[in-house]
């Protein structure tokens, strides 16, 4: 890229050659040196700033359409609900063996932890409640260390986190005083060296340091659970000094997918799904906003011109467990009479009946959650059993007795086979806020858990007004007449928000009335952004530390961080068009009538943007990803020319691999949840029915043979299990150009 | 003269494109504006060395009446007649390399962090504080706290060249 254009030369101020044995070189040379030099070297560095935008914006893109197609996954388990069949009569059906029917009402007891044993040689902290300072500096120590808290302290602190924050109201109002000032951090995501790293700058929590951590302690990073851990052991520590706020993160739908129920899992092989569990709870009765002095709100995301602080303080915030799904009624609310049974096979459609149910849907515009939140009418019913896991409400479940459906309005219910549990109910730990029974939802609920997700998954834009926030499939863009109008409203000064990673760790916007904080140093890349957070006294002026955790001990120059990060993103995006390649290809071929292999720059980018929707800057990456023909069109296969499959499996198909490369994480994900034994392997016949399931639902058209053959051939050792950590392994993608990629062969 | 005219349309046409394609990396709620303060670092990705007077006249030139925004309809064109007319041409290293030696009036082959700061901070078009210490922080050499031109110009011209 460049200007292409002739260069001229400045005639006035042309260097002569240097007289070396003047010491003290002419006042007016010097000055027009110190003119080129910075001119010149001004112009470079905007020339990285450039890429360092761009490869901004590839990263944030890529992040925010994984979260759209969350959706996806939590509509597979919907739809999973909807479908279920028996595999083979005898032993747990595939649906209790994904909802774990042994969790609930043992985990409101004290026996959930006091019968776990911690043998003699386990070495990690050993915490003894009420905590103390000693405990807390034990799991500090324990944690720098390496150590992994053991599932009894794991549990004990949860439960006892638990009946705390029940007795918190929604939104916690806090005092400063002429002695001490509030710090506020932002999203950690698992960063333990960053919370580290703030404790030790700004201080441990204490009275004299009193923290609000605004939400988005857990998923991506590596460090979730002692992050989260750390931070409730200082809230039972020091209640009054210590604040969490819950963030988008804090939902356990989110967190099968971005990592932190595959952390627990992995970390905790014999009590994972009980502490899931539990903080499925927790999670959901983190409060939501805090006060300052009456004139600072903190909240994660951000508002809406719906925003009701009012009516935010009065609902039961622990009915919305997850911003992904639509709020559980609570069990007395429950009409007893109505139950269900979804035909086997029909899809979710949109349907004008199903209207009533979704009309929350309208602020979310992607197809996914239309398809997600609008189901067909039920034809018929039979004894169904209806689950409900509130462990904050009532915890027990009713039966359904049957009954015609007719006037009943379509809902979604977790379906059962013809032979009727006898025994007890089956429990939906994962997914209870999928069994949103009821006659048409009254708007109560519907508004309760709108303003929820508003808070937590809203952004700030610089335009006015209040729009559907379709980058993220959930909550609103806000403008500065909607802050404006809310901070006048209640007499509030200013808003702190986190949600979205800022290269400095902090930004302000609408005139200096909203900041965003964010406080996971380095969070797409080594060297991206800085954290910071916000230390606010009896003045009310927030004023803004940064830092940055080094994590390599070789320096890098600022070039080379540019261009690491550079070549990060734009390799995630090549894997993004790989995964989508035959749309893209048959996108260019529309363009491309008479197969000449290439089509317009123009043409390209329209492509692109229809079949990826990643608002991105394509005509600037344009050098990264595809080559010119010398008239300046572009050879479309280019794209796809530097990666590969890792590994080829002999009977699959390019299509079949494509979707299973593009699907990885969520059949990573739900062949975790299916694996109860944690051994790595689950038998052809869950895989077979599970990716049927999931083929069906995504729509694509998989012959059922090329499944079977599939089954067959990666049960490489002929025994009916598939390893599957290998079988993903082999959809994994490989950059040819990379020399040591490990691939993995067999 | 008709084949003139159609070259320079695509010339201009080909203009067109580069700026809105740098521009749109700013344009974070696509709707064709960007913050004035991203003023200098487009046109500079576009290969022009304005300096800061250049910039400074191109802003209040472009921008929308004290909103701090630039909308695409008024960038294009005053983009588009500053890349035909060349205003802002480029620097040629050996200019720089030059430029540098006359400030290295011992001939050492690299300067002093502290020499270097004074004179870019002190003459010309003064770097700030934050600019001179990034400076120092992303190229000197942090042992003996000294910058070696030379590679500096490489590294740059090299590394974020196109």
């Amino acid at each position: 890229m460049g200007c292409g254009t002739s260069v001229s030369t400045e005639t006035q101020d042309k260097v002569v050659e240097k007289d070396n044995s003047v010491k003290a070189p002419n006042p007016a040379l010097t000055m027009k040196a110190a003119v080129l030099i910075q001119r010149w070297y001004r112009r470079y560095m905007a020339r990285l700033e450039m890429r360092r935008r761009y490869t901004w914006n590839i990263f944030q893109s890529i992040e925010y359409a994984g979260e759209q197609d969350q959706l996806q996954l939590s509509s597979f388990f919907s739809f999973m609900l909807d479908n279920f069949t028996q595999l083979n009569g005898n032993g747990p059906d595939l649906i209790s063996q994904l909802l774990d029917p042994v969790v609930n009402p043992w985990l409101d007891r004290e026996t959930c932890f006091n019968m776990i044993p911690v043998p003699e040689s386990y070495t990690g902290p050993r915490l003894s409640f009420p905590l103390s300072v000693s405990d807390t500096n034990a799991l500090l120590n324990g944690f720098k260390e390496q150590q992994t808290l053991h599932a009894r302290y794991v549990l004990q602190l949860l439960y006892e986190a638990k009946k705390l924050l029940k007795q918190m109201p929604n939104i916690i109002h806090l005092s400063t005083s002429y002695t001490t000032e509030i710090t506020i951090c932002g999203d950690l995501h698992g960063r333990l060296d960053d919370l580290l790293l703030i404790f030790y700058k700004n201080g441990l929590p204490s009275a004299e340091t009193p923290y609000v951590f605004n939400g988005d302690f857990v998923d991506r990073g590596k460090k979730s659970v002692e992050v989260v851990m750390l931070l409730f052991a200082y809230l039972l520590l020091y209640p009054d000094y210590m604040h969490l706020n819950r963030g988008n993160h804090e939902d356990h739908i989110m967190n099968l997918r971005y990592g932190f129920t595959k952390e627990v899992m992995q970390k905790y092989k014999a009590h994972g799904r009980e502490i899931l569990q539990l903080f499925q709870d927790v999670f959901s009765l983190l409060p939501i906003a805090t006060v300052i002095d009456g004139k600072i709100l903190i909240v994660h995301g951000g508002i809406s011109d719906q925003t009701d602080l009012d009516f935010l303080g009065s609902i039961e915030r622990n009915k919305v467990k997850s911003a992904l799904r639509f709020p559980r009624r609570s069990l007395g609310q429950l009409d007893i009479g109505q139950c269900c049974r979804q035909m086997k096979g029909i899809r979710s459609t949109d349907s004008s009946r199903a209207s009533s149910s979704c009309s929350h849907s309208k602020n979310q515009r992607t197809q996914n959650q239309r398809k997600r939140r609008c189901f067909p009418s039920r034809q018929d019913s039979t004894i169904s059993t209806s689950s409900s896991s509130s462990s904050s409400s009532s915890s027990s479940s009713s039966l359904c007795s049957p009954r015609t459906p007719s006037h009943l309005t379509p809902r979604q219910c977790p379906s059962f086979p013809s032979s009727p549990h006898t025994t007890s109910v089956l429990q939906v730990p994962f997914l209870d806020s999928l069994s949103s029974v009821g006659p048409p939802s009254p708007p109560q609920h519907e508004r309760e858990w709108k303003q929820i997700v508003d808070i937590l998954w809203s952004d700030p834009k610089t335009q006015e007004g209040c729009s559907p926030n379709t980058f993220r499939g959930g909550g609103c863009y806000f403008g500065p007449d909607v802050t404006q109008r809310l901070l006048l409203q209640h007499g509030l000064q200013l808003l702190i928000r986190s949600h979205e990673c800022k290269q400095e760790g902090y930004e302000l916007c609408h005139g200096g009335q909203v900041i965003t904080i964010f406080s996971a140093s380095n969070y797409y890349e080594e060297g991206s952004n800085r954290g910071a957070y916000i230390k606010v006294g009896r003045e009310l002026v927030p004023r803004f530390y940064q830092y940055q955790v080094s994590r390599t001990t070789r320096k890098l120059t600022l070039t080379q961080r540019v261009r690491a990060a550079e070549g990060s993103a734009l390799r995630a995006l090549k894997e993004k068009l790989f995964s989508h390649r035959s749309e893209l290809m048959s996108g260019f071929q529309q363009y491309d009538q008479n197969n000449k292999g290439c089509v317009s720059v123009s043409e390209w980018t329209l492509v692109l943007e229809a079949v990826l929707r990643l608002d991105l800057p394509w005509r600037t990456l344009r050098p990264h990803l595809a080559r010119l023909t010398p008239d300046g069109s572009v050879e479309y296969q280019s794209c796809f020319e530097d990666m590969g499959p890792g590994n080829s499996l002999p009977q699959v198909t390019p299509n079949l691999a494509e979707t299973l490369f593009r699907y990885r994480t969520d059949i990573e994900i739900i062949f975790n949840i299916i694996d109860k034994d944690h051994s790595g392997l689950i038998s052809i016949e869950e895989f077979r029915h599970t990716w049927r399931l999931f083929t069906a639902h995504l729509g694509v058209d998989i012959d059922d043979r090329a499944i079977d053959d599939l089954a067959r051939s990666i049960d490489f050792n002929k025994d009916g299990s598939i390893d599957f950590t290998e079988f993903l392994e082999a959809f994994r993608v490989v950059h040819k150009l990379d020399k040591d990629q490990h691939v993995n062969g067999r | 003269m008709a084949e003139n005219k159609q070259s320079a349309e695509v010339v201009v046409s080909d203009v067109h494109k580069k700026i809105r394609a740098a521009f749109e990396v700013f344009d974070y709620e696509l709707n064709n504006t960007v913050d004035a303060r991203e003023i200098s670092t487009i046109i500079c990705s576009l290969g022009c060395f304005p300096s800061q007077a250049d910039i400074h006249d191109f802003i209040a030139e472009v921008e929308e009446d004290q909103t701090g925004y630039v909308h695409l309809d008024k960038f294009l064109p005053a983009m588009t007649k500053v890349l035909l007319e060349n205003k802002f041409p480029p620097i040629p290293e050996d200019r720089v390399l030059q430029a540098f030696e006359v400030l290295d009036k011992d001939n050492k082959g690299y300067l002093e962090a502290e020499e270097l700061t004074k004179y870019l901070t002190q003459e010309g078009e003064v770097f700030n504080q934050k600019e001179m210490d990034e400076m120092l922080f992303a190229f000197s050499d942090p042992e003996k706290n000294v910058i070696h031109y030379k590679d500096l110009i490489c590294q740059l011209t090299f590394d974020t060249g196109q």
